[in-house]
């Protein structure tokens, strides 16, 4: 029964850092109706900015958090300026922004191989070694970190969305963005704040995994998972991301403790696929239907 | 002159898998980030077949082109109903799928440290006369009135199925076809590089292949081949800059897309005439400053 809440709280908490990636896949497929996979780069910005921060620059800790959710950002409105703007403003199909977001995430992961190298790098043990025993059950004070700064977040942008005029904005871009282009919101600006927010979360996550892990070219994969989390919760469903990314990181948990590693990555992707095909539009998704 | 055939060799079996996928991405209009799945199926069916069972070089080929034929077809009926990315995203999903699947096939696939011993059977006459039989069946499907058809649901899928095209039935058709030309491919690669692993048909080897078929230009055959030559050829000459690789291949589909989205060929294909056209364009243009891309 301890292992089970053990691997409970294990799942809770690597849920809430997918929840963070999977939220920034959600908004984005909101406006824009494509994945941008180019997420992956995202993270990796955050965990190198945060690496560098503290080892190099040696930087206290919550400034070196600050400057992964700064690397987060600039990666990201970049990315949306210089490649997904042409596109956009083109009127092409949405297969070219797929192509586009899976180049730029080939890019940004080789690029970080041929330049800082493809080495394993640990974060300064700042953190993570502490845990506090509770009945046999032990939390570390990372965890902790990051279920209270990750829900900071989540709950901030909660009320961004629902309770201001970006907010209002977002959500009304998600129903029909050229409507709301015509009702006089500028619409590019409002892409760039949503690439702004995706990216400030995924920086986050980003230091919150090489804490965790370490951090090296690949971590960005791990992203695929905060996709299937959010494609299991509906893209496009904020509060399905989050369901989604916890209940994933559960079940993730459980497998690979009961029984092994590999089974829990193939289930990952199973899950994907299953989903797909029985609802694709997830738990909490709108159905979508095609527009001629 | 041994390493320059071994080049070319490998050139010819990503041809035969690069204008599989053009048919599917280029043609059909369906993205599939996972094609390396389906070469990797044919290079280890082909491969079993010939080290375990001994079976005839010709016969694996044959018996491989069907089981990734077959694969391509069992996928493609559940997958295919998908709209937009989603299929996208379940053909990522394959790829890795089947990669993890063959890391942990025991005896059978030797896991991930790789199948060794398959005989050295593709040299490059034989690799060369396939791929230019490959390339000619192609251009006959895309001509026929499948082809047609597959441009008409690329075009427009709504208005194709109003036309009375069985869009399910020919996406199906047209991802059987494609998976029957990456096993094609996968099967002469494993027997003319004889040791294959699992990493080798990663999602790395799947960029190669969409790189190829979007810098090429989407719904053009010959830039699907001038690409590959191309995309091939160049880092084999450039060695020691093999970690950059993807870098550039990364760089190459965003750059194709945000800057020239019809590709090399846009949309067109490579013909005589074309190059005496495009001669004449070129003098007449000397003088002033071109328009820029007709189309």
């Amino acid at each position: 029964m301890i292992k089970f809440i053990q691997q409970l709280i294990n799942g809770t908490s690597i849920g809430f850092v997918y929840a963070l990636i999977a939220i920034g896949y959600s908004l984005i497929y909101s406006i824009l109706s494509f994945s941008n996979f180019a997420h992956s780069t995202f993270i990796i910005a955050g965990a190198y900015t945060g690496f560098f921060l503290l080892t190099a620059v040696s930087l206290p800790l919550p400034f070196s958090l600050l400057g992964a959710i700064v690397g987060g950002i600039l990666i990201a409105v970049f990315a949306e300026k210089v490649a997904y703007r042409p596109i956009r403003e083109r009127g092409n199909p949405t297969l070219y922004f797929i192509i586009a977001s899976m180049g730029m995430s080939i890019f940004g992961e080789n690029i970080v191989i041929a330049t800082i190298g493809p080495k394993f790098r640990s974060y300064p043990p700042i953190l993570s070694v502490t845990a506090y025993q509770i009945g046999g059950i032990s939390i570390s004070v990372l965890d902790i970190m990051a279920a209270v700064v990750g829900s900071i977040f989540l709950l901030m942008l909660m009320y961004v969305v629902n309770k201001t005029r970006q907010g209002m904005a977002i959500r009304a871009a998600a129903f029909d963005l050229e409507t709301v282009g015509l009702m006089g919101v500028n619409t590019n600006q409002l892409i760039s704040l949503v690439f702004l927010v995706a990216g400030a979360l995924a920086g986050l996550a980003g230091f919150f995994l090489g804490m965790k892990y370490t951090v090296f070219p690949q971590l960005g994969n791990l992203t695929m998972k905060a996709y299937v989390a959010a494609v299991f919760g509906g893209l496009g469903s904020l509060p399905g991301a989050v369901i989604g990314s916890v209940f994933l990181g559960i079940i993730e948990t459980i497998i690979a403790g009961y029984f092994s590693s590999t089974l829990r990555d193939i289930f990952v992707f199973a899950l994907l696929i299953l989903v797909l095909l029985v609802r694709p539009s997830g738990l909490m998704g709108a159905k979508r239907e095609d527009k001629v | 002159m041994g390493y320059l055939l071994g080049i070319m060799t490998l050139i010819c079996c990503n041809i035969i898998v690069v204008i599989g996928l053009s048919l599917l991405t280029g043609f059909t209009g369906i993205f599939s980030f996972g094609h390396a799945a389906y070469m990797a199926i044919g290079a280890y069916s082909a491969a079993i077949l010939t080290t375990k069972l001994g079976v005839p070089f010709v016969l694996a080929l044959i018996v491989a082109v069907m089981i990734a034929a077959l694969a391509g077809r069992l996928i493609g009926i559940p997958t295919l109903k998908l709209v937009g990315d989603y299929f996208a995203i379940a053909m990522l999903g394959l790829g890795e799928t089947v990669r993890l699947l063959l890391d942990n096939g025991g005896k059978l696939t030797g896991g991930a440290r790789g199948f060794g011993n398959i005989p050295g059977k593709t040299a490059f006459p034989i690799a060369f006369v396939i791929m230019v039989f490959s390339v000619i069946v192609m251009r006959n499907i895309i001509g026929s009135r499948y082809g047609r058809c597959f441009l008409a649901i690329r075009e427009d899928e709504l208005a194709a199925e109003c036309c009375g095209i069985d869009t399910y039935g020919l996406k199906k058709t047209s991802l059987t076809i494609s998976a029957a030309f990456g096993g094609l491919g996968g099967a002469l690669f494993a027997h003319y590089i004889t040791y294959i692993q699992p990493i080798m048909f990663d999602m790395a080897k799947s960029t190669e292949i969409a790189a190829a078929v979007v810098f090429g230009g989407l719904g053009s055959l010959s830039g699907s081949i001038i690409a590959s030559i191309i995309l091939i050829g160049i880092p084999e000459v450039l060695r020691p800059l093999y970690q950059w690789r993807l870098v550039f291949y990364g760089l190459l589909l965003v750059g194709t897309i945000v800057l020239r989205p019809q590709g090399l060929m846009g949309g067109r294909e490579f013909t005589i005439q074309g190059l005496k056209n495009a001669a004449q364009w070129v003098q007449e243009k000397i003088p002033g400053r071109g328009k820029g891309e007709k189309r």
